[in-house]
């Protein structure tokens, strides 16, 4: 009964899931998934679900996503749900925002998110002010999605993380998922959110899989935006980290494990609203707060945190200066050397922890 | 007595330049006793809330951004009459006629024009943020508004109700490259979006022929049929408008208007608006072309209207803009 519970609600994951476990006698109740076809699988359940709910960008129809996201879809839903948009960024943005105003439910792909700065006038004018400034009148239900901040070999111009930007501004709500679970929970929730959320996916992510809960797998499986989660609990020093950094926060955590050192590892999961109430927890037990992130560190996500920490009870628990361990301030360069040292390493969050631990 | 007058009157009006269309509105339009009044009456309004306006600014009671529509009433009333309320409008910040005309009260504009939370917006929004029904603004960034516009169209297709979007734009706003972006998508998707652009013959301070390579903003849609028309007539306005959703309603994709129109005022409240054109330039419009003047002349000489009644009209006008400024 169970097995044939776990395939229902598993579909297709359940088919591999059988043949690697042929052995066993009963399915195992979680599957891996990769972050890519979580995001597909978030779209097609919320396609699937909401009439309203239409995608549109460049390539996402019969290219079946740049990246392969929205593999499927368009075979599934046809031209009127699943929109190829001419190369005309500021042009497609505003229609979609145009469409949330009318009542639809748009899924805004940008290839990248840099592309989306030729976008940014309606994401923030026409998007994120507007319920606001129409004293609550019309609100707009969109999503912006794609691939956000660093992606190998890339260079500048297709490397930078918007984490900072877009998470400057009221009116929006900016998400920014690790792991498989994180991506279609929160792709859901921003979906059916009546708000301008802006989700910021990374490429380095896609590929990677990730086990998925047997809860997960069910179609109304939600995860609350504005809400962290601790990935790796610990009592010496809090890291607080979003996105793909999130992997190597756990991986130094692993290598200071080995010198008795306990990181708690926060997943930010949503960049505004951010959740300080579970970064103050969790500095009041460790007393120590290093967060680290792939973006710049002029006006960062970490610069805020650290501010806010200021700001708020968890100061007062500090046993040493709360820091930032970032990108370096360069436009991303393209030799792989080079790159990987803009980038924070295991060797960059290993040292300011036992910086700050003064060990 | 109103027995005697003339229940209804046909008028010659200018034909429509055209392009990429075969045939254009037509020549005559039938303007019923009912009709006329109701446009005067609207237009009026329009004219005295807007000079209303002026005054309040003056006094430092308004604040910030006011772009006033007095002189391009027919645009707004004549769009109007050619569509229904279901339909959708959007234009850019010089918004208060049409916010009157998509059903907000002169009332609740003047309370979000003076901050208070009467307003339409909860005084939130100000002069270039009011929504009503099917009207999505009142939009302050140039020509933001009009790929927002064609969204609106799609919405429309996607939902199946035969609604269009009249979509508005300016001369100055007519050269934004998101603009052109927008005509290539709502062809290619055959979004029932009416595009228009009120050329008031300058943006801001920028004659038309210093800002464009081709002034004819009713031919800029290229592959979009458009026709090119005398804004300051109401029927003119009607007529075509009437004839660019049924374009639009049959299925045809987008078409695009040009409005020939003008303003009375500057560009805003801090323009005095004569800087960079004539006294006698304004002069020779309020003179010759202004679009109440020419109703009000076509109803007298029809006898659909008596000197008399249309008085009594402007005199309930100025008293409603009155106690609508009462705070």
């Amino acid at each position: 009964m169970a097995y044939l519970r776990s395939i229902l609600r598993s579909g297709k994951n359940a088919v591999p899931a059988v043949l690697r476990r042929e052995f066993h006698r009963t399915l195992p109740a979680a599957v891996q998934v990769t972050v890519r076809d979580a995001i597909k699988e978030a779209l097609d359940e919320e396609l699937e679900r909401d009439e309203r709910v239409f995608l549109l960008g460049e390539e996402v129809a019969l290219f079946e996503g740049a990246y392969k996201v929205t593999r499927g879809l368009w075979k599934k839903y046809g031209d009127k749900r699943i929109i190829d948009t001419p190369i005309t960024e500021i042009g497609f943005t505003g229609i979609a925002v145009g469409a949330a105003m009318a009542g639809l439910r748009p899924v805004v792909e940008y290839m990248s998110f840099n592309f989306s700065m030729q976008s940014v006038d309606h994401i923030i004018n026409s998007a994120a002010k507007t319920y606001y400034m129409s004293g609550g009148l019309q609100p707009v239900s969109i999503v912006f999605r794609g691939p956000n901040g660093a992606a190998p070999g890339v260079a500048a111009q297709h490397a930078q993380c918007f984490a900072a930007w877009y998470g400057h501004v009221p009116g929006l709500k900016v998400v920014s998922p690790w792991s498989a679970e994180d991506a279609k929970g929160l792709l859901k929730s921003a979906i059916r959110d009546d708000n301008p959320v802006v989700f910021l996916e990374n490429e380095i992510m896609y590929s990677v899989p990730f086990e998925m809960s047997e809860e997960s797998q069910s179609k109304d499986f939600l995860i609350p935006i504005g809400k962290a989660k601790i990935e790796r609990k610990g009592n010496h020093v809090t890291l607080v980290s979003h996105s793909h950094v999130v992997s190597r926060c756990m991986d130094a955590a692993a290598v200071l494990a080995k010198d008795g050192i306990e990181c708690e590892v926060i997943n930010l999961r949503t960049i505004r609203p951010m959740d300080m109430e579970a970064i103050e927890t969790s500095v009041m037990k460790t007393k120590h707060l290093i967060t680290v992130e792939g973006g710049w560190p002029q006006f960062g996500v970490g610069g805020e945190i650290l501010a806010r920490i200021m700001e708020g009870p968890g100061f007062s628990y500090l046993n040493a200066p709360a820091v930032r361990v970032t990108g370096v301030d360069i436009p991303m360069p393209y030799a792989k050397h080079l790159e990987e040292n803009t980038l924070p390493q295991i060797k960059d969050i290993v040292f300011s922890v036992k910086k700050t631990l003064n060990v | 007595t109103y027995a005697d007058f003339t229940p209804q009157a046909t008028f010659d009006i200018k034909k429509c330049d055209l392009h990429k269309l075969e045939e254009g509105p037509p020549l005559q339009a039938v303007l019923t006793r009912e009709e006329g009044l109701q446009y005067y009456r609207t237009m009026q309004t329009m004219r005295r809330m807007e000079l209303k306006a002026d005054q309040l600014y003056k006094q430092k009671i308004i604040r910030g951004f006011c772009h006033l529509y007095d002189g391009q009433e027919a645009c707004a009333v004549g769009i109007e009459a050619g569509i229904n309320l279901s339909d959708h409008l959007i234009t850019a910040y010089r918004a208060h006629g049409y916010t009157l005309t998509r059903g907000g009260t002169v009332r609740e504009i003047m309370a979000e024009l003076t901050g208070r939370r009467g307003g339409i917006a909860k005084g939130k929004g100000g002069s270039m943020h009011m929504y009503t029904k099917h009207f999505y603004g009142g939009n302050g960034i140039v020509g933001a508004q009009v790929p927002l516009g064609a969204g609106v169209a799609l919405a429309c297709k996607y939902l199946g109700k035969n609604e269009l979007c009249v979509c508005l734009y300016g001369d100055g706003a007519a050269n934004q490259g998101q603009i052109f972006e927008t005509y290539n998508m709502a062809s290619l998707w055959k979004l029932p979006c009416i595009f228009i652009c009120e050329n008031n013959k300058y943006g801001m301070g920028t004659s038309v022929e210093r800002a464009a390579a081709s002034t004819d903003y009713y031919k800029r849609g290229d592959f979009i049929p458009g026709l090119r028309l005398d804004g300051m007539d109401v029927l003119c306005v009607r007529e075509a408008t009437k004839f660019a959703a049924e374009h639009c309603r049959s299925g045809k994709g987008p078409i695009l208007m040009e409005l020939q129109t003008y303003r009375y005022h500057g560009h805003s409240m801090s323009d005095p608006g004569v800087s960079y054109r004539t006294r006698e330039e304004i002069q020779e419009v309020r003179s010759k072309s202004d679009p109440i003047s020419m109703l009000k002349d076509r109803m007298l000489s029809n006898n659909m209207a008596s000197v008399e009644e249309l008085k009594e009209i402007d005199v309930e006008v100025r008293k409603e803009i009155e106690d609508a400024a009462q705070f």
